[in-house]
């Protein structure tokens, strides 16, 4: 019987780990100290959130707050024209935007999947770093948590928004009248079709990537130019379909919209093409419709087009005051089909 | 039934004993199967169903019809007259081809 | 996109009703077979534009549609099993069985995976060799040889976790019941193109010479469809009984030979239960003796299943153009795409889901609302 050597009776010591998210990143001990230090406060750091304090406190200009929140999973989380690094900031700082607000500061809450690559999150966590700076927000208070393998998809992310709304505006869709005119800020699809192609695998063209992008300074640019503007949406899922129909369900009004107006991307078109899908439901991420008044159209759709996000801008119809609730499009035969929401997700056929 | 969609076959290959091509579909290009076309060359329209291409599209009888229904359209239209109910909301002149390029040309084939 | 914009062009669109407008002096009743062709003259209202009393009646060309309640409980029942993938097109994830929808049963936990192309279920049957993966294939004669091509690899590559639930119908037969039929009103027929396409044209030609119907093979287009509307209205008053080929550019009269010869050795005809129109003989194909060991109602023994289609759903008359959506009624109430009764209000191509998507304001006293809006 041979020795036992002496250090293989010492007791292992835990191994530092530095490459994948394990479960003690989400314990609020050391290793999310760690995650908070190495990742997220050079990333976002801001001096109302480098206080580390439970809340973010800090004071806003007096007048109206708006609130956002969404939640946000995508698979994959990277892909042409953003990530859902982008999708978190952009998508909360959009709902605020069009409501008429200055986004001003985001909450950010990460579930993390036991085993995801801490590379992994500290691309989105920059992406969204980025994407903060670019919208002209802070990031000030967050929440990790972690689940096990299994029990979530990589990564899922909730932020929250407060902006400020400036001292006379007031939007919505109970400010919408018949012979009101809708304007589309560019061409749809783009966000949608490009998440499809690649989890189809598709080469796609330079020009299809994600829309995704920041809508404050379209929003500012209409709210600016158009004293008649009465309310705005940004397109997401359910894509411009669901956008009219909410505002005309809310506002009781009809709309009325021309086919050939409403722009389409060649390569959007091509996916739809073939797999059967109508880019009306199809997802968004950079795209707003906003109502104004006849006479202000003309200077709205000019300042919308006047901004980078909205250079493509394109008045899309009228609001009607027959048919209240419902969608109609006049197609490019000068025939009539309505436009239905979606009951669920489009999926792609083959017949 | 049966969406099936014509792209442009721009390349061929083969792997694993399956025969393959990548068809472009206005801005996209996708991989499909040729097992079922093997005939088709590249430079050709193909017809994509499912993910197998199922017949070519012949560049000449398309140009015939369509040059039919252009002719025909306008004897028509000279002869009888636009019935009002057929007349589209607006007309733009300046859109309606030269008999010489009746066919649109794709922006992508050149 | 290149041979589908320019068929979509409103001005050739125009002179085409312009000439059905010269043409066409009765009330005809024209049938499009394919559900495609449905979508496309609902969708761009062009049914609604030709000249007063043609009619066009919607067909049974759906695979969706047609595919009997049955065999979606088959699918069902194979994906509830903890040891199969069953894969699918996008098509069937929503199409009700008797008590639930494969979408649901994704969402309870089966394992369902949604694809475009049958030649995916081979890959995942290649990643998971311990699984039994089981392709749902459904289709009219298009479909067929790709659909074939997942047997005929399984069998080539010796993929023992492979197999295929399928239900395949064919149109000729479908035709053939309606235009057999006592009640029959319909006076000429467009022909579903890309059927066409792989089987050629002698089977309708078989139909022409013996109802004495005038067919026309036609594309999907909006130009199409016109043009093939006026080729049958040509013929029809000048009391001509032809096939003719509107679709010239993408069917030859052989079809694709390839195609039938794999379709020939991976299957065989048999009497075949359509959803709406009930069992019709030799409708339909099975896997051939060659490929048995590829039925997945074999290898998985369920051939017990049997299951009745529910009672108030009219899609039996929608699918043989003795009635229109809106005169069942339940449509719009009972039977939306939510919560669809019968098989013509899931499919996108169904003619009830068309009705209700595109069509639902007809009737309502405010036909005029769009243009009255857009003059304020």
């Amino acid at each position: 019987m041979s020795t036992p050597e002496i250090t293989s009776l010492a007791c292992p010591l835990p191994l530092p780990v530095k490459s994948h998210v394990v479960m003690g990143h989400g314990s609020g001990g050391k290793l999310s100290a760690e995650l908070m230090r190495d990742i997220f406060l050079p990333a976002f750091g801001n001096p109302v959130l480098n206080e580390l304090n439970d809340q973010a406190s800090f004071t806003l200009a007096a007048g109206r707050v708006a609130f956002s929140t969404d939640s946000y999973v995508v698979k994959p989380l990277f892909f042409p024209g953003g990530g859902i690094g982008e999708l978190a900031v952009y998508g909360t700082v959009n709902d605020l935007a069009v409501g008429g607000a200055e986004p001003q500061y985001l909450s950010a809450a990460f579930i993390l999947e036991e085993g995801l690559p801490l590379e992994t999150l500290r691309k989105v966590v920059e992406q969204m770093a980025a994407a903060a700076r670019h919208a002209g927000v802070s990031i000030v208070t967050g929440d990790t948590k972690v689940v096990e393998k299994g029990s979530g998809d990589q990564l899922f992310i909730t932020t929250a928004g407060i902006g400020v709304i400036p001292e006379g505006v007031n939007l919505g869709p109970m400010n919408v009248r018949a012979g009101d005119r809708i304007l589309l800020s560019g061409p749809i699809g783009e966000h949608g079709v490009t998440i499809l192609a690649q989890r189809e695998g598709l080469q796609v063209g330079g020009d299809l990537k994600s829309d995704t992008a920041p809508l404050t300074e379209l929003c500012r640019a209409v709210r600016k130019a158009a004293p008649g503007l009465r309310t705005m949406r940004d397109l997401t899922r359910g894509g411009l379909s669901s956008a009219l129909n909410e505002i005309a369900a809310s506002a009781r009004v009809g709309m009325a919209v021309e086919e050939r107006s409403i722009p389409v991307a060649e390569a959007v078109r091509g996916v739809c093409e073939l797999f059967g899908l109508d880019p009306m439901y199809v997802a968004n991420e950079g795209k707003m419709i906003a109502i104004v008044a006849p006479e202000d159209a003309e200077a709205a759709l000019n300042a919308m087009r006047s901004v980078e996000a909205g250079a493509q801008s394109q008045a899309i119809g009228t609001v009607t005051a027959t048919r209240p609730g419902r969608v109609v499009m006049r197609t490019s035969f000068g025939t009539d089909r309505i436009v239905e929401m979606l009951s669920g997700d489009q999926l792609p056929r083959i017949c | 039934m049966c969406l099936s969609i014509p792209g442009k076959l721009i390349e061929k290959s083969e792997a694993d004993g399956i025969l393959l091509g990548k068809v472009q579909f206005g801005g996209i290009v996708k991989g499909v199967c040729m097992d079922l076309l093997p005939e088709a060359n590249v430079g050709e329209y193909v017809l994509v169903h499912v993910g197998y291409a199922i017949t070519q599209i012949d560049a000449a009888e398309a140009r015939q019809n369509y040059e039919y229904m252009e002719m025909a359209g306008m004897l028509e239209g000279e002869l009888a007259g636009f019935p009002d109910d057929a007349r589209p909301p607006k007309i733009d002149s300046e859109k309606i081809p030269h008999s010489g390029e009746a066919m649109p040309r794709d922006g992508e084939s050149s | 996109m290149k041979y589908l914009d320019e068929y979509r062009d409103e001005r050739l669109f125009r002179t085409q009703l312009a000439r059905l407008q010269q043409i066409a002096k009765h009330p005809w009743v024209l049938m499009e077979v394919c559900g495609g062709q449905t979508h496309t003259l609902v969708r761009y209202g062009i049914d609604e534009l030709l000249p007063a009393g043609m009619e066009m009646v919607h067909g049974p060309g759906c695979p969706v549609c047609v595919t009997p309640v049955e065999i979606i409980d088959k699918a069902i029942a194979l994906a509830e099993r903890p040891e199969t993938i069953l894969v699918s097109y996008g098509d069937m994830m929503r199409v009700p069985g008797s008590k639930t929808d494969l979408l649901h049963v994704k969402a309870l936990g089966g394992d369902v995976r949604m694809v475009y192309s049958p030649m995916d279920s081979i890959k995942i049957a290649r990643e998971n060799p311990t699984r039994e993966v089981v392709f749902f294939g459904v289709g009219f004669e298009t479909t067929a040889p790709a659909n074939a091509m997942v047997a005929w690899q399984a069998k080539r590559l010796g993929l023992k976790n492979l197999s295929l639930l399928s239900s395949h119908v064919l149109v000729p037969p479908a035709v053939e019941m309606l235009l057999s039929s006592p009640s029959n009103r319909v006076q000429g027929l467009i022909a579903p193109g890309h059927v066409c396409a792989i089987m050629g044209t002698s089977e309708y030609e078989y139909l022409v010479n013996k109802y004495k119907v005038p067919i026309v093979i036609g594309g999907f287009e909006p130009v199409d469809l016109m043009e093939a509307i006026v080729m049958l209205a040509a013929q029809l008053e000048e009391g001509r009984a032809e096939l003719e080929n509107q679709y010239s550019r993408s069917v030859r009269e052989d079809g694709n030979k390839k195609a039938q010869e794999l379709i020939a050795e991976v299957f065989e005809v048999c009497d075949r239960k359509w959803r709406g129109l009930g069992e019709a003989p030799k409708s339909g194909m099975r896997l051939s003796e060659a490929y048995r060991e590829f039925d997945a109602e074999i290898r998985f023994n369920l051939t017990d299943i049997k299951v009745d289609e529910p009672k108030e759903c009219i899609s039996a008359l929608i699918l043989q153009g003795l009635a229109k959506p809106k005169q069942c009624s339940a449509f719009g109430t009972r039977c939306t795409p939510e919560s669809p009764l019968g098989a013509p209000m899931v499919s996108n191509e169904g003619a009830c889901a068309a009705y209700y998507l595109y069509r639902r304001h007809s009737g309502e006293a405010d036909e005029e609302a769009v243009s009255s809006g857009e003059g304020a």
